[in-house]
């Protein structure tokens, strides 16, 4: 029987116990070595608090190798005298016999039998009495059945003189219940040894990264290049009809370049379009009304949304006749000259998704959202009206968040203006719809981070990165340790 | 977003009922806008100067209110509530009107001095107003928050408010040499020039984000009467002849600006928020601006302009399925007129003067949707069918990262502000933040840095980098070189200089110790460098140990 077996058994017989048992009872109910369940005691009391094990000794008497022998057949001097035919036998045969010398002299001096030294062929040994009591046998019998104690004191130390008892002391354990006591051994874990960490870790942020990728994917979206931090004014502004006056467009919110501080090309038929619509209006609308400035547009810029990559995408695409429906999405950085603070910083992530296709209604959008976010796990969503300068009808998301009792906003969407789709050539019934987050809100409320500072940059403390778990969004986070019961 | 600070109390009493806090904020997200705050003037002083300073402000309770950045006729407790009651169909839209005046029309002369430095002006009269405390500090509140939105901080319009009746018109709008301006500013004892007050204004915590405006003009904008007073030097500050007061009866107003739409928009936006306190309520009086080419314009021009939408379109772009009738009664609770007329599916909404956002029949659509409710929109999915694709260059990324943390080297996400051409620098900071982990420390990035590149159309391009650093007791210069390896095996690169294999050849960089560096050659062109940092980088960095490092363009792997 293998160790745990031995330990599982155990354990099952304490959990029916009442306070405990000795070790060797169990071996000898069991009918197994001893030795078996102190070795299942021990790897117990290696686990902890299972189990209570106290060590106790015991004297008791065990036949010898003799002792058993004689327990068996018969003391030598009752082998000796039953040996003894009634016309006696020659006294150098009896010798002979495998009881012989010690029998001999135990039967003379108990008076069982007597020599006739006068026979013609040499000594003769005859019975004296017609039958004996075994008593040497009886005794050991007596020891062997566990009633040693039915001995005099005498008795047992003449039996052990002649080798056919001794006292032998007994450890074994008294096992009872543990404070952890339980019958399903489970083995703890080893500690973290240096081997185990010396492998490579991935970033939080960027395992966040690779989930909202997955979950694009998953829903079809194809991936926009945004491998362009330095944008012009045109693209990352004024496609998107958001004016030059606007006050995102200051020095105050915006980090211009210096050098190269001008865009060298702009596609020339397109921006014509664009600066009649700022200035003029046109596909239907009034326009802003005020001087549009190619100078202006020229300037250029460390993107502020990754947005102006989807409007180069939707230019893309209205190049291509005939249309053909597109999801695309993104996940890069941008830049503001914010003010900074625990949640914010010059440059984060933004997240953004782009459906375009004929007929999309609001409703598609707060579909796409519901499906969207049902993938992060959250499934309560609200929709506020809101104002975007290139979204219209713009809506927030809210989500109620179960820890802080109140919804949050979670992002940003909405409809392009056809003042922004319709200059780049896209057809008139085709609508645009949008949405957008940071990465940085979600990564910090999964992996429970106050300070964006302890997120990301070169400030960040690696064993923060060693010990982050899987991002699994839309697994249940862990529930706070509960108070244990005093 | 603006935010708007009004009393509570005085808000319910002109919404006529009263609200919890969760149904006023209920209310709100409907509409659009955000209860941001519950405070009052003594919370607000005790938390930005102490509880000693609060002790005498009132208790009476805020209502901090976020507006969407385009509706400037919400920027004020009359605009509010005016909003609100139409939405929940308390009361109808008024009807704003420009009338002429029993007598002689104010008159605004615009000389064409003005020309290069602020050319517009526009100008009207509330005749016989009634302010009291609340009214009145809820004008002054809503010009500054107009000068803090559309007028961009006072640079494309500035207002000036005046006492008509401390004037005399007609009125001339001109621009001077600092020098030959002088008279007394609003809130000041004395007369200064122009030149002593832009000195003066430097250290004053309000005006001084303004005097860049026009600081460095040869000539400043300026505003007289027919006897030499001056009302304004907008954009910077008013005259204190003309000031206003809670008694004011008749008020002449002037927008200046560089930029004439929002000058047009901002004064009507003041005049119909408070055309509500004028003796005939919601009238404003004209008033005449004479450009320098000599032709006239009347002011304010509170213009209606009629639009039409097609109902199905509405529905179309919302998925929602309304009668054209209900959907003129939806646009009419958002404040625009509608009703259905032609062939019964066409609506005519009027846009009136406080809704100078509304340039698009998407912006009707909206208000449309609002009034019905986002939330009340039946969600649906589109059917756009579409196979997924993945950015090749960051399909490669996410692949390399995962082989790279298995190489044991851990990833670090480091800043790219700077526009940065190596991300070398990034690694050996978090280094340097993280001396206290036990050694040997492995890092790695793959992120983009920008090169100057005038093939592109905004001269400038980015890589994608992969950089790797070792650092420990010995610079392990051959675990970045087995580090390169294995990246090239995970390539499928093999070595040697044939077949589009690797080679390394001895090479030196500012940032290696000499006889410590290699180039690194792939498919026939040079990828980047390896090798045992210089130990002046090293220190630089404020870092203590030996440290080789790696760094390649991903991109000729693709």
């Amino acid at each position: 029987m293998a160790d745990g077996q031995v330990a599982e058994l155990l354990l099952r017989r304490l959990e029916a116990s009442d306070g405990g048992l000795d070790s060797a009872e169990l071996a000898a109910e069991l009918g197994m070595e001893h030795q078996a369940v102190v070795g299942a005691v021990k790897s117990l009391q290696a686990l902890g608090e299972v189990i209570e094990a106290e060590l106790r000794s015991t004297k008791h008497w065990e036949l010898t190798a003799e002792g058993e022998e004689i327990a068996r057949e018969g003391s030598h001097e009752a082998r000796v005298f039953r040996s003894i035919p009634p016309e006696g036998l020659a006294q150098s045969e009896l010798m002979r016999l495998p009881s012989g010398k010690v029998g001999f002299s135990k039967a003379m001096s108990n008076k069982w039998i007597r020599v006739d030294k006068s026979a013609a062929d040499g000594p003769r040994v005859f019975r004296v009495v017609d039958s004996m009591e075994d008593e040497v046998q009886r005794r050991l019998q007596l020891v062997r059945g566990g009633q040693a104690e039915k001995l005099g004191e005498k008795e047992r130390s003449e039996l052990r003189k002649r080798k056919l008892l001794a006292e032998v002391t007994l450890k074994t354990y008294w096992v009872s219940k543990g404070s952890a006591f339980s019958t399903s051994i489970s083995k703890q874990e080893t500690e973290l040894s240096p081997e185990m960490i010396s492998s490579g870790h991935l970033h939080p942020l960027l395992k966040v990264r690779s989930q909202f990728r997955q979950i694009f994917l998953e829903m079809g979206f194809t991936e926009m290049p945004t491998d362009n931090f330095i944008e012009s004014s045109f693209w990352n502004f004024d496609a998107l009809f958001q004016p030059q006056q606007h006050p995102a467009r200051d020095q105050h919110d915006t980090f211009f370049l210096r050098d190269p501080a001008e865009a060298l090309q702009l596609p020339m038929d397109y921006v014509q379009r664009v600066k009649r619509t700022h200035s003029q209006g046109g596909y239907g609308s009034q326009g802003y009304k005020y001087n549009w400035k190619l100078d202006e547009a020229r300037k250029n810029l460390l993107r502020t949304h990754t947005t102006s990559a989807s409007a180069r995408a939707l230019y893309r695409l209205a190049q291509k006749k005939p249309f053909t429906p597109v999801k695309y999405f993104s996940i890069d950085r941008v830049f503001r000259n914010e003010t900074l603070d625990a949640t914010h910083l010059a440059e984060f992530h933004q997240i953004e998704g782009v459906v375009a296709d004929h007929g999309l209604t609001l409703g598609h959008l707060m579909g796409v959202l519901r499906e969207f976010f049902t993938k992060l796990g959250i499934t309560q969503l609200r929709f506020k009206p809101a104002y975007n300068p290139y979204t219209e009808p713009s809506m927030e998301v809210f989500s109620y968040h179960q820890g802080l009792k109140k919804w949050v906003e979670v992002g940003n969407s909405g409809v392009f203006r056809p003042e922004m789709l319709l200059p780049m050539g896209l057809p008139e019934n085709v609508s645009v719809i949008a949405w957008g987050l940071s990465l940085e809100r979600p990564t910090m409320i999964k992996y429970g981070i106050n300070n964006i500072r302890e997120l990301v940059g070169h400030k960040v403390n690696l064993q923060m990165v060693y010990d982050s778990p899987l991002c699994r969004l839309d697994a249940e986070p862990r529930p706070p340790p509960t108070q244990e019961a005093a | 977003m603006p935010t708007v600070s009004v009393k509570r109390d005085l808000l319910f009493q002109a919404l006529g009922r009263t609200y919890t806090d969760e149904e006023f904020d209920e209310l709100c997200f409907e509409f659009g806008l955000e209860l941001d705050e519950i405070t009052s003037e003594k919370e607000i002083i005790s938390k930005e100067q102490g509880n000693v300073k609060a002790a005498g402000a009132s208790d009476v309770v805020l209502y901090k209110i976020d507006v969407p950045a385009n509706r400037y006729d919400l920027l004020c407790l009359e605009g509010l509530v005016r909003g609100l009651q139409v939405f929940k169909e308390r009361i109808k839209a008024p009807v704003y009107k420009r009338v002429m005046p029993d007598g002689k029309i104010q008159k605004l002369i615009i000389t064409e001095e003005t020309a290069k430095i602020r050319p517009f002006a526009v100008a009207a009269v509330l005749r016989n107003i009634k302010f009291t405390k609340d009214r009145y500090d809820s004008f002054i509140e809503l010009q500054e928050k107009l000068h803090q939105n559309i007028c961009r901080k006072r640079a494309l319009v500035a207002i000036g408010t005046h006492d008509l009746d401390t004037l005399s018109g007609p009125f001339t709008y001109t621009a001077k040499r600092p020098s030959d301006i002088k008279f007394k500013p609003l809130n000041k004892t004395k007369e200064y020039t122009a030149c002593e007050l832009m000195n003066i204004y430097k250290t004053d915590n309000h005006l001084k984000h303004y005097l860049h405006i026009i600081e460095n003009k040869p000539l400043y904008p300026v505003i007289y009467d027919s006897n030499g007073v001056v009302l304004s030097m907008p954009p910077i500050i008013n005259g204190d002849h003309s000031r206003i007061t809670v008694n004011t009866r008749n008020i002449f107003i002037e927008c200046t600006g560089t930029d004439f739409t929002k000058a047009k928009i901002v004064l009507d936006i003041i005049v119909t928020m408070f055309s509500e306190y004028c003796e005939n309520q919601f009238t404003v009086e004209a008033a005449e601006v004479v450009f320098p080419n000599g032709k006239s314009h009347t002011f304010p021009e509170l213009a209606y302009r009629k639009e039409m939408v097609r109902a199905d379109l509405i529905n179309k772009k919302v998925g929602i399925r309304e009668t054209p009738e209900n959907l003129a009664k939806l646009l009419t609770r958002m404040y625009l007129k509608s009703e259905v007329i032609g062939d019964g599916n066409q609506i005519e909404i009027e846009i009136p003067p406080t809704r100078a956002d509304i340039i698009h029949a998407c912006d009707i659509v909206e208000d449309a949707a609002i009034a019905y409710g986002y939330n009340n929109i039946q969600m649906t999915l589109p059917k756009t069918y579409t196979i997924a694709n993945q950015f090749p260059l960051n399909k490669l990324t996410e692949l390399l990262r995962h082989d790279m943390a298995a190489a044991g080297f851990t990833e670090a996400l480091t800043f790219a502000l700077v526009a940065r051409t190596t991300l070398l620098p990034g690694l050996l900071k978090t280094i340097a933040a993280n001396r206290k982990m036990p050694l040997p420390l492995k890092l790695f990035e793959i992120s983009d840095i920008v090169i100057k590149d005038s093939n592109t159309d905004v001269g400038a391009k980015n890589y994608r980098h992969l950089c790797a650093v070792y650092y420990n007791k010995n610079p392990g210069f051959e675990i970045i070189h087995g580090l390169l390896d294995r990246i090239m095996q995970l390539l499928d690169v093999p070595p040697g200089e044939d077949k589009g294999g690797y080679v390394i050849k001895a090479s030196e960089g500012p940032a290696f110790f000499p006889g410590r560096c290699a180039e690194i050659f792939a498919r026939g062109q040079s990828v980047g460098k390896l090798g045992v940092l210089h130990p002046d980088v090293i220190t630089k960095f404020e870092l203590t140990m030996p440290c080789s490092s790696l760094e390649i363009n991903v991109g000729p792997f693709l």
